[in-house]
């Protein structure tokens, strides 16, 4: 009887091992694998051309991912620009300012927006975004526009990267000890130039982190950019143009991807791409956050 | 004096990470008797109790050496089942931590994981020891809720239960009463005076009037160090080492 | 001067706050005022009927049973993985040992991949073993993609489980294993809400199952065959141009959100009332 039990102790010590490694190595099958699958094109084309043309035409075997990349970059850039302040506002005042109840009310609230499936986000953004774009604020700047446009896409990703970088913030904001802040009041300083001051100098580190790490959500986004952004396979030259991110482009186009030649390696390439850019972001933002935690402890 | 050692510690020597916990300790912890260790915390008093079951195990960057005997078995021997050599010891810790399940089960889960299934069996080991610690008039009529319920001090009781029903030789208390009021202390250390005709027991406390009062022997631990080691009396009130005069003399004032 | 900044930031901090506060109400409000006109009994009780597509009867009832399954396959599949995984990093390993800490990285780094690549993966996978999108590829992906979460959530309330806990099971002369079920024991409100965490991600992903799971106006009845899911179904109804087909879009938009919706707020409940016996 106790032999079995210290034999099982063992053994479960040797599988759980096993499992727990091979479960780490998810992270580089799934390089490889698209790696793999993108070859066949890599082999076709330079690396330089796929990323610099901007000849995208999938019958004749051209594939220039110029506007696409240029599109992720449109939707993300607006999405960070429009919810970085008003996240940190946010996050400042939770942290700092707002007394135990609000945070008790608001904090459920953005957790439950982090529930919200993304397909959700893309019927919002369908019918509340694109015709606000398109009936209100674009005739303001130019003749026309669909409201499907990369500006449809970075008000949504705004709203879907909020949760997240609230939450990364806040947590940034908590590991500032409470000595630094008091410090700084006991010099008479007010409470926004402590938190200035002290607060968001202290936590540098963390907001960039939080920033990568909310670039890389919206990098990998798909359904919900999809619905609103207009899928052109253009180079957007302003917001109210419409754009194509590489997601979407994945996405749209699977059904086909195996009737035409080279197109899957085209879409593997695509998704290949998204995932060394996502790992590369997540990883040094992770990094950064690990020793932030480190440091407090 | 003939000591009878239970457990033996021989050149001892920890390290953590850079740090030299304990440094050549040698000590002799006799049978059927209280022994405290005392000295000012993070003096190493508890890492030496932990060294005795071996829970310093799971930590990273541990370093053991020397021997310690526990029956004149060395625990550190690589060929020692660990698992056999905690059953010989119940311990108790700073706050009771109950199992996550009933009363009754947190007495019956050490017989149980030793393989004792039997029903009767149990039920008699469960009445025993709650008896043994004097709580099975409070708690008979609720073995079935949670340990949770019960107060801080029923709770240690219940620990220690739980620790005598896998029938050691040795008990082992870290500061065990420091999260509890008076009464409940004063309940522990009743036991522990009675326990003492039937088990070894070592207790790591910093409160010198409970070292007075339950031990036997005391060890004076500081720096990672024994800088003594005697009998009560003899170390309270008439040390022969000055750092050891200069801790107790809080206690004679 | 000094005053002014101050009343300006906490102005425009308090604006921030309502703005991002009330997203979530403006989402629910339009899906909800859209979506409940259309919807019906046949909605949730029908599977697609002939000419569904321009307009004519039937439900999404295969939708619904298709993530359901999803859902649930994945997440018992995904906890299969995941428990193992926290309990060697948490009882096994030593503490903070470098495998543990390698571990945690990499599920922070899976954590951040977007269900796309998993479902770009998934589906070079599939076509690589020679498989159809089925049930079962969907399964898959969407268990790959969900793991990071199990593993994160359940590693974070057993790693806070007290050292004391698991040294009072070493003490009674009990293995890792005896000691690792009593640390999950302690952390059930945990793990259950872990599960419900999941649940929602799984029931409202798109992009993975969208490769590998397929779309069908039938309900499955084996692992093989293909299976249509609510994300999807919402996604492709609402790219038609018929309006009728457009309303059951927003109709199948408010299922989900409801289900969703509860889904949260068990998983508030779960994790605020299930704590007996825990300390």
């Amino acid at each position: 009887m106790k032999n079995i039990r210290l034999l099982k102790d063992r053994f479960l010590s040797k599988a759980f091992l096993t499992l727990t490694i091979l479960s780490i190595f998810t992270v580089v099958l799934i390089g490889l694998g698209l790696f793999y699958k993108s070859l066949p094109l890599l082999h076709s084309t330079s690396l330089w051309n796929l990323l610099s043309s901007s000849e995208w035409k999938p019958f004749k075997e051209t594939f220039g991912f110029y506007p696409f990349i240029v599109g992720t970059f449109w939707v993300t850039g607006i999405a960070i620009i429009i919810a970085l302040p008003l996240s940190m506002l946010t996050a400042i005042y939770l942290s700092e300012y707002a007394n135990i109840r609000v945070r008790k009310l608001v904090l459920p609230l953005i957790e439950l927006l982090s529930g919200i499936p993304p397909v959700l986000f893309g019927v919002w953004g369908v019918l509340v975004i694109v015709p606000l774009i398109q009936d209100r604020i674009a005739p303001y700047f130019i003749e026309f526009t669909t409201g499907y446009s990369v500006l449809a896409g970075g008000i949504v990703l705004a709203i879907m990267i909020f949760p997240l970088i609230i939450s990364i913030l806040i947590e940034v904001f908590d590991n500032v000890p409470q000595e630094l802040r008091d410090a700084s009041s006991a010099l008479g300083a007010t409470q926004w130039q402590t938190t200035k001051k002290v607060l968001l100098r202290k936590s540098v580190d963390g907001i960039i982190a939080s920033v990568v790490l909310a670039i890389s959500r919206a990098f990998g986004e798909t359904i919900a950019v999809l619905m609103v952004c207009g899928n052109l396979a253009q180079v957007p030259k302003s917001v109210f143009d419409s754009g194509y991110p590489l997601p979407a482009l994945i996405a749209n186009n699977y059904g086909e991807m195996m009737s035409i030649p080279m197109y899957d390696s085209a879409l593997m390439f695509a998704a290949l791409l998204l995932f060394v850019i996502i790992f590369l972001f997540n990883a040094i933002s992770r990094i950064i956050l690990f020793r932030i935690e480190k440091r407090t402890n | 004096m003939i000591i009878q050692p239970h457990i033996s510690i021989q050149n001892l020597n920890v390290h953590i990470g850079e740090n030299h916990i304990l440094k050549n300790i040698n000590l002799d912890i006799p049978d059927k008797k209280v022994t405290s260790l005392i000295g000012p915390s993070g003096c190493g008093k508890t890492t030496l109790l932990k060294t005795m079951n071996r829970l310093l195990d799971r930590q990273t960057d541990v370093r053991v050496e020397g021997k310690v005997l526990v029956d004149g078995e060395n625990i550190y021997d690589p060929k020692v089942e660990v698992t056999h050599i905690r059953k010989k010891m119940g311990l108790l810790s700073q706050r009771p931590f109950p199992l996550p399940m009933n009363i009754y089960d947190n007495i019956a889960y050490g017989q149980r994981i030793h393989g004792n299934n039997n029903k009767k069996d149990l039920d008699e080991i469960v009445e025993k020891h709650l008896r043994g610690v004097n709580l099975w008039d409070e708690v008979k009529d609720r073995l079935k809720s949670p340990a949770t319920r019960l107060s801080i001090g029923q709770q240690q009781r219940l620990c220690l239960a739980r620790g005598l029903a896998i029938e050691p030789e040795i008990i082992l208390g870290d500061e065990p009463t420091s999260a509890l009021d008076p009464i409940s202390t004063q309940h522990i250390e009743e036991l522990f005076l009675q326990l003492k005709e039937k088990y070894t027991i070592v207790l790591v406390t910093h409160i010198l009037r409970q070292a007075r009062r339950v031990s036997d022997y005391i060890g004076f631990v500081y720096m990672g160090e024994i800088i003594e080691f005697g009998p009560t009396e003899e170390i309270l009130l008439n040390p022969k080492e000055k750092l050891t005069r200069d801790y107790v003399k809080g206690f004679l004032s | 001067m000094r005053k002014t900044e101050e009343n300006i930031f906490k102005f425009l901090m308090i604006l921030s706050t309502i703005i991002i506060s009330s997203t979530l109400f403006l989402i629910l409000y339009t899906i909800f005022s859209r979506g409940v006109g259309s919807l019906s009994w046949n909605m949730i009780s029908k599977i697609p009927e002939g000419g569904f597509y321009i307009g004519k009867g039937g439900g999404i009832l295969n939708a619904i049973i298709g993530s359901v399954y999803i859902t649930f396959g994945s997440t018992l599949l995904g906890l299969l993985v995941s428990i193992p995984i926290v309990i060697y990093i948490n009882v096994y390993a030593k503490k903070n040992s470098l495998l543990a800490n390698i571990t945690r990285l990499s599920y922070d780094i899976l954590f951040g991949i977007p269900s796309i690549v998993y479902g770009a993966f998934g589906f070079a996978i599939m076509v690589y073993m020679g498989l159809k999108t089925s049930l079962l590829a969907g399964i898959i992906t969407v268990t790959l993609m969900i793991i990071p979460i199990l593993v994160r959530a359940i590693d974070e309330v057993v790693r806070v489980v007290p050292e004391d806990m698991s040294n009072s099971v070493y003490s009674l002369g009990g293995t890792r294993y005896e000691t690792a079920k009593i640390l999950l024991r302690q952390s059930i409100p945990g793990i259950i809400t872990a599960i419900l965490l999941s649940f929602g991600r799984a029931i409202g992903d798109a992009a993975c199952v969208l490769f590998t799971a397929g779309f069908t106006d039938s309900i499955p009845t084996s692992l093989d065959q293909p299976a249509a899911t609510l994300p999807l179904s919402i996604f492709f109804q609402l790219s038609s141009p018929i309006q009728e087909v457009q309303n059951r879009a927003y109709a199948a938009a408010t299922i989900l959100t409801i289900i969703v919706l509860i889904i949260s707020i068990a998983a508030k409940i779960a994790s605020k009332n299930l704590s007996k016996n825990i300390i």
